[in-house]
């Protein structure tokens, strides 16, 4: 549905997006992380058509956004970064006016705002002045406003900013059912979120691609992923490393005494088939009489593998 | 134009009417408009003294009236857009920039000549006191939204270039004080003295104020519309060319 290729933006002599390109298909979830300043809004803004890309195409539902924009942006649902909202207008007419840009008049209207009313629980505030409403729910209309014509493509910046966790769970479950039969692309800071939504997610790091793969593929990317952890009681470190070295499978064996209990961390020979290493520990642990208490397969941490790939703004500046 | 784009257009030009009225403004602006336009007509204009039956006295200050209200009226149309930031939703609706902009200066427009309209018991006042020649008083009328009309395309280009209400409001009137000044006959006297003749009609004939006394006259001239015509669509361009720019930048 959606096809970014080659995108570049410039700024004067700044570049803030550097030939970023990926595609995404009905049914994904895109998560579209970064650090702040990164790039993320930017190329949304490229995506939605609402600045022209300095070198590059985005594609939407076969219409290029450059050269066909009313019909390209017509399959879009977007929320801006900072979710603004007609303040001198109510929740219903400000929804009543996203549908009728939308084309949709009349009892097709009422429709579409009933509809989008509910999903996004704004039915205690639909009469109220749109500028007398919580960031939280202003934050909802504008999402209800993004989805009131039940686009195929939803791009969404940082759609759970400022939502407490309540509303933060509502909006990706709102996200996950959308996700079946739309493309979605929303940017997030909170990588959480990314393992509960996204089917793929991508980096983004000073305007470039850093990585690009499902959760589980990112957080492989982890130096730990893939290794596992045993606490074995009153045994001596050297002989647990001896045994745990002596496996098939088993790659580099690190080991630590902690008040009493050998900490013991065994990495795969081969970080691909590690299926069965957590399994041959245990076996060897219970022919050698290792009272364990802990046994478990790291899978990676997300955030550390965010920090690891991108660069922390006190450092660029130091560079 | 297809029946969808003038249908946006409308939704656009209702939804900017509607702001007009949920928020003082447009009562202030109304009743500040007809206050001032009895006062001058009144008091200033000595309606009553001349003893004519025409709106001369009424019509003489809209130039100048208009200078402030109209920018007072208009300077929120983009720049209230771009610092709250609806510009980026605004923009990524299936809509044509130029949609965008003739719907809320149509918007704007409207709600002048509504307060214009309201002037009636101008009318009827003279009428009752006199026989006036109901057919330049219509011309005055014409003249008089076409000038507000004018000024306000200035202020839709001037509210297009800044995201500050009051940069845009002094943007504006500035331009508008020029565009009295450049044919107003006290200033062009001043100029006859040492310019060359084609420098003062070139200079002149970028005012407003010659083709305004036409229509005062009773004079419905297609030159005089058309100049007011060309200077609202020019304004309207530079205003689509500045947010073309924006989004560019």
């Amino acid at each position: 549905m959606i096809t970014v290729e080659d995108l570049v933006k410039d700024f004067g002599p700044k570049r803030a997006v550097n030939r970023v390109s990926f595609t995404v298909q009905r049914g994904e979830i895109l998560g579209f992380l970064g650090p702040n300043g990164a790039g993320k809004s930017t190329t949304m803004r490229m995506i939605t058509g609402f600045i022209p890309p300095t070198h590059g195409k985005v594609v939407v539902g076969g219409h290029d956004v450059n050269e066909a924009p009313i019909e390209a942006k017509r399959l879009i649902g977007y929320l801006p970064e900072s979710a603004p909202c007609y303040s001198d207008m109510t929740v219903h007419g400000f929804l009543s006016f996203a549908a009728e840009m939308r084309g949709l008049h009349g009892s097709a209207r009422e429709e579409a705002v009933r509809r989008v009313v509910g999903m996004c629980f704004l039915e205690n505030v639909l009469h109220q002045s749109v500028d007398t409403l919580s960031k939280g729910y202003r934050h909802r209309t504008c999402l209800a406003q993004s989805i009131i014509h039940d686009p195929q493509v939803l791009v969404l910046d940082e759609p759970t900013d400022g939502l407490d966790p309540n509303q933060k769970h509502e909006i990706r479950q709102l996200l996950k059912r959308f996700g079946r039969d739309k493309a979605i692309i929303f940017s997030t800071h909170i990588l959480e979120e990314v393992d509960a939504v996204c089917s793929r997610a991508i980096i983004i790091d000073r305007g470039q691609v850093v990585a690009n793969g499902t959760p589980a593929e990112l957080r492989a990317r982890h130096e730990l992923a893939g290794s596992v952890t045993l606490r074995v009681q009153a045994a001596a470190a050297e002989t647990v490393r001896g045994r745990l070295s002596s496996l098939g499978t088993a790659g580099k064996v690190t080991v630590s005494t902690d008040s009493g209990t050998v900490l013991a961390r065994i990495f795969p020979r081969d970080k691909t088939v590690n299926g069965d290493l957590a399994r041959s520990v245990a076996e060897l642990a219970g022919k050698e009489g290792w009272r364990f208490d802990e046994l478990r397969t790291e899978e990676g941490r997300l955030d550390d593998v965010f920090r690891a790939i991108t660069q922390p703004d006190t450092r660029r500046q130091g560079a | 134009m297809t029946s969808e784009s003038l249908r946006n257009i409308w939704t656009i030009t209702k939804r900017e009417l509607v702001g007009y009225f949920n928020s003082p403004v447009a009562y202030v602006f109304i009743v500040i408009f007809l206050l001032m336009n009895g006062f001058f007509t009144f008091m200033l204009g000595n309606y009553f003294q001349r003893g004519e039956a025409n709106l001369n006295s009424f019509f003489m200050w809209h130039p100048w009236l208009y200078l402030f209200l109209v920018p007072a009226a208009g300077m929120r149309l983009w720049s209230e857009e771009r610092r709250v930031g609806t510009l980026e939703l605004l923009l990524t609706m299936p809509i044509s920039a130029w949609q965008a902009i003739i719907g809320k200066f149509l918007a704007c427009w409207l709600f002048l000549a509504l307060a214009l309209a309201l002037t009636f018991p101008v009318v009827l006042t003279t009428m009752y006191l006199g026989d006036p020649d109901l057919g330049s008083i219509v011309a005055g009328y014409v003249g008089s939204l076409l000038l507000a009309g004018a000024y306000l395309a200035v202020t839709v280009m001037t509210s297009a270039m800044t995201r500050n209400q009051v940069i845009s409001f002094i943007l504006s009137v500035v331009i508008c004080f020029f565009l009295i000044l450049a044919g107003w006959e006290p200033v062009t006297e001043l100029m006859v003295r040492w310019a060359p003749d084609w420098l003062v009609t070139t200079v002149a004939s970028f005012s407003v104020m010659p083709h305004f006394a036409q229509f005062q006259r009773g004079v419905l001239d297609f030159r005089d519309i058309l100049f007011f015509g060309s200077v609202i669509g020019f304004c309207l361009f530079c205003t689509s060319v500045v947010l073309r720019g924006l989004r560019g930048a």
